[in-house]
């Protein structure tokens, strides 16, 4: 691989990701793995773990710009987030215990129910 | 009453965001807009301000683990910044209507990724 493809590659994963995360209110992961994975060739893991690394900055100036448009409501966010915190330490472990492919089947299906929900609006 | 679904939501979309490895903002967007009743707009505001504890956590043990790459993270989150301005022009300039529906696009293509991930 040459030198120069990360110099150009990052930045751009950057402004994409970021772009993605302020439009749509997510951290934006689900474009920076694979664009690592596929653009400088990282494992999955590597690419999960810097993912989320980087992710933690774009979300800071996410919520500084629209906090300063007055969009984010500050009570919510601590109300939704801080259990969050909590609920990733038991997911995270649960991970390696309970058979996923059931569940993730079950969690894409909630996922389509909530698209439809929105688009009858 | 508010109050405790927002609290049992969080938790909920924490567990499965553990479990998914798909960030939270997926889950809180439609907490904060559908249950909490906030407008799409500032339930994505409000969902990127929640997402940063738990990618906090997430990063730390991440790290523990050796999976981050510190200086590239570092490249990717600073030039997130101009990503980030054109994303809130974006999103604040379209209708809520045509944030809602894109939103739930992106809903069905995570959706799909998974469903796909899950196949034999």
């Amino acid at each position: 691989m040459s030198r120069t493809r990360p110099v150009v590659a990052l930045p751009a994963i950057g402004l994409a990701a970021g772009f993605f995360s302020a439009l749509f209110g997510v951290g934006g992961g689900v474009i920076v793995v694979p664009l690592l994975v596929l653009l400088l060739g990282y494992s999955t893991r590597w690419a999960t773990g810097t993912s989320l690394a980087a992710i933690g900055l774009t979300a800071l100036f996410g919520m500084a710009a629209y906090g300063a448009l007055g969009e984010v409501s500050w009570p919510d966010a601590a109300l939704v987030g801080f259990p969050a915190m909590l609920g990733t330490f038991v997911g995270t472990r649960a991970q390696q215990k309970v058979p996923t492919r059931v569940l993730t089947i079950l969690f894409s299906v909630l996922l389509v129910a909530v698209a439809v929900r929105l688009f009858i609006g | 009453m508010t109050v405790v679904y927002a609290l049992v939501l969080g938790f909920a979309a924490g567990i499965l965001s553990g479990l998914f490895g798909v960030g939270g903002g997926i889950l809180f967007v439609p907490t904060l807009s559908l249950v909490v009743g906030l407008s799409h707009l500032s339930a994505e505001a409000t969902s990127l301000a929640a997402i940063i504890p738990v990618v906090a956590v997430g990063a730390w043990q991440q790290n523990r683990y050796g999976n981050v790459r510190w200086r590239p993270a570092l490249v990717i989150g600073l030039s997130s910044a101009g990503g980030v301005a054109g994303g809130v022009a974006l999103a604040t300039w379209l209708s809520e209507g045509v944030l809602e529906r894109l939103f739930a696009c992106l809903l069905l293509v995570v959706a799909a990724r998974l469903a796909w991930s899950a196949r034999r």
